[in-house]
């Protein structure tokens, strides 16, 4: 069923196919607000005000000084300190801040990238080639993507302890680069872009495997690629247990367990209050940017659940 | 598919000519190393599962079996020594461990099938014919899931902070005495709103998904025999998405047995939140506050088994109940 869906947003240029068959389904419906339908808006709407104010009051506590975020109304603004707490943010231990936002984008930034590679050989190799282990691998990786991150992070951590990892980028990175979800998607991607026939015919020009991956399929799974490395990367940047028992050193955090330590430090906690919020508020906007701009890489990742199912 | 094949071809006719030459010998070296490409293209992903997946949970496993012992009156150097099946005997009769593996399942029992029903009633309206601006709701709905858990947590720790959260605020305003969010009665609550906020959106995509994947001309019939649309979504549309459900409902069990990120950021707030409140806050505990890695691999193992055998079996179950 979705390899169907998967395959149709993939396929798709720039028009996109939900707006098709709204046209469509325009037809058969009767559209607009009436009595029978009103009991719907009023739901969907409660459910946008339950979605979005968490939101909406991280975006104006982020202006505000550590004394109106206790005395004045929260979902209202007070004066507008945007710029004093991003400067505050900015120069508080020597830029640490600005510091954990650079580690955040090398490890889910690096690891997206070298991940999602990794994960299409994989997938493209499980989906276009018979070999010996291909159906217990397929099953294997199918099993490791039921298996959480939070179960893997404690063994993990005697491990890395064991080889002295424990406070180095590499802790977090290179367990980050294993994804089984984005070859389990690599794989439906390729049986779904890949033409056999495209495979053969550049194999009867004479070329190589690898080249045939690289010049043939690669070009061709382009789109998927990008949903592996979207998911990858929120996956990476929200990732916090792993980094959380991985490391003990700040320079090393990403953003999410600098904040959380700021939010567990007894001391300073009320008086970092406004730059934990400020703190907050940056650290989503790349996240939000990148949900807003690439919500079509989003839906067709999110569409191989009926495969699975 | 076949014409880009022969558009290829066509494109370029001396180099098919010259290909065609020395096919045969080509072939028979490409028969040679393909069998090996496969691996090739697999190693990468192969090394790092070994090495970050299979490699720890063996660790883990082996270091599971011993204990440290400290000689004499407890003076003398700590001794690692084999303890056999100790460890996991004391797990399974721990009362701290067994409480957190209760609460989870509470947790569960309430939290899930709310979750799961408002992401069903989004994914139908979503899908429905009679709403509009469906794209707004839609995005609105999935925004939390882009958040990251921690910022999740932050906020929502603030919401329900007395002296601090608009909630409480609005209360006092209309002179009606706030609730102790933070509190025992409360608490467990509080975390299933906050799991339910992120990733409510998430199952509604995912169903949603599923119902686009549906052509519309089978629900053609149901109305022509006068099926309402709320009779459409329940008799048709349900069945039809079963697939989708259960996904859903398997990486919900799976995020509830391993519940960690939430109670472990809002245990500041809140004295409620025990050391063992959740498994998974245990086994933290027991490895990185005591120092404990071998009852900690132990408890590891435990809970990786757990989550492991049942999804395992919810997969085997719901995929023989529906035949296929």
């Amino acid at each position: 069923m979705a390899t169907t869906q998967a395959d149709v947003d993939l396929g798709a240029e720039s028009t996109k196919p939900s707006r098709g068959e709204t046209n469509e389904r325009r037809i058969v419906g009767q559209r607009g607000f009436s009595l029978k339908n009103l009991a719907g808006y009023i739901f969907l709407i409660v459910i946008t005000i339950y979605c979005l104010t968490p939101l909406y009051w991280l975006a104006i506590a982020a202006t505000k000084n550590n004394t109106d975020l206790f005395n004045s109304f929260g979902l209202w603004f007070k004066d507008f300190n945007l710029v004093a707490n991003i400067e505050q943010l900015f120069t508080r231990e020597g830029g640490i801040y600005l510091h954990w936002i650079a580690n955040s984008a090398l490890y889910a930034g690096v690891g997206g990238v070298l991940g999602t590679i990794i994960s299409v050989a994989a997938g493209y190799a499980l989906a276009k080639y018979q070999f010996f282990g291909r159906g217990f691998l397929t099953a294997l990786i199918l099993g490791a993507v039921l298996v959480p991150q939070t179960t893997i992070a404690l063994p993990l951590y005697l491990l890395i302890s064991k080889v002295n990892l424990i406070n180095t980028y590499w802790a977090v990175l290179l367990p980050s680069l294993l994804f089984p979800i984005g070859v389990y998607l690599a794989r439906v991607y390729a049986n779904a872009a890949v033409p056999n026939e495209l495979i053969d015919a550049a194999r009867v020009d004479g070329a190589g495997e690898l080249r045939i991956f690289g010049r043939v399929a690669m070009p061709l799974l382009l789109p998927g690629m990008v949903t592996i490395f979207l998911f990858q990367f929120v996956a990476i940047w929200n990732n916090f247990f792993l980094p959380f028992v991985v490391l003990n050193d700040p320079n090393y955090y990403p953003v999410n367990v600098g904040l959380a330590t700021w939010n567990f430090d007894p001391a300073a906690h009320e008086l970092l209050f406004n730059l934990i919020v400020t703190g907050s508020f940056l650290a989503v906007l790349p996240l939000i940017a990148l949900f807003l701009f690439l919500q079509r890489y989003w839906r067709a990742g999110l569409a191989f659940g009926g495969v699975i199912g | 598919m076949t014409t880009s094949a022969s558009q290829t071809a066509a494109a370029e006719p001396g180099a098919r000519a010259v290909s065609l030459a020395s096919m045969g010998r080509r072939l028979r070296r490409s028969f040679s190393s393909r069998a090996l490409v496969p691996y090739l293209l697999l190693a990468p992903f192969l090394t790092l599962f070994i090495c970050f997946f299979f490699a720890p949970l063996f660790y883990a496993f082996s270091q599971s079996f011993y204990r440290v012992q400290r000689s004499g009156l407890g003076f003398g150097p700590p001794q690692v020594v084999w303890a056999g099946a100790d460890n996991y005997l004391r797990a399974l009769s721990d009362p701290e461990f067994l409480d957190g593996i209760r609460r989870v399942i509470l947790f569960g029992l309430v939290q899930i099938p709310v979750m799961m029903i408002l992401a069903l009633i989004i994914a139908l309206l979503m899908d429905s014919t009679v709403i509009r601006f469906r794209r707004f709701f839609r995005l609105a709905a999935f925004v939390p899931y882009a958040i990251p858990g921690v910022v999740a947590v932050i906020m929502w720790g603030f919401f329900y902070s007395p002296g601090f959260s608009p909630i409480v605020q609005l209360f006092n305003m209309a002179h009606v005495p706030p609730p102790d969010f933070l509190g025992p009665g409360m608490i467990l609550y509080s975390i299933g709103n906050i799991s339910t906020w992120e990733f409510m959106g998430y199952n509604m995509i995912i169903f949603f998904s599923a119902l686009q994947a549906i052509p519309q001309e089978i629900y053609e019939s149901g109305r022509l025999d006068g099926l309402t649309e709320v009779g459409v979504a329940l008799r048709l549309k349900l069945p039809l998405i079963r697939p989708a459900l259960l996904l859903g409902l398997l990486f919900s069990l799976i995020g509830t047995l391993q519940l960690f990120n939430e109670p472990q950021i809002l245990s500041r707030l809140s004295g409620s939140i025990t050391a063992h409140f959740t498994p998974n806050i245990f086994a933290y505990n027991i490895a990185f506050v005591q120092t404990n890695y071998y009852y900690g691999g132990a408890l590891a193992v435990i809970l990786g088994l757990i989550t492991f055998v049942f999804s395992f079996g919810f997969l085997r179950l719901t995929r023989g109940r529906s035949g296929g």
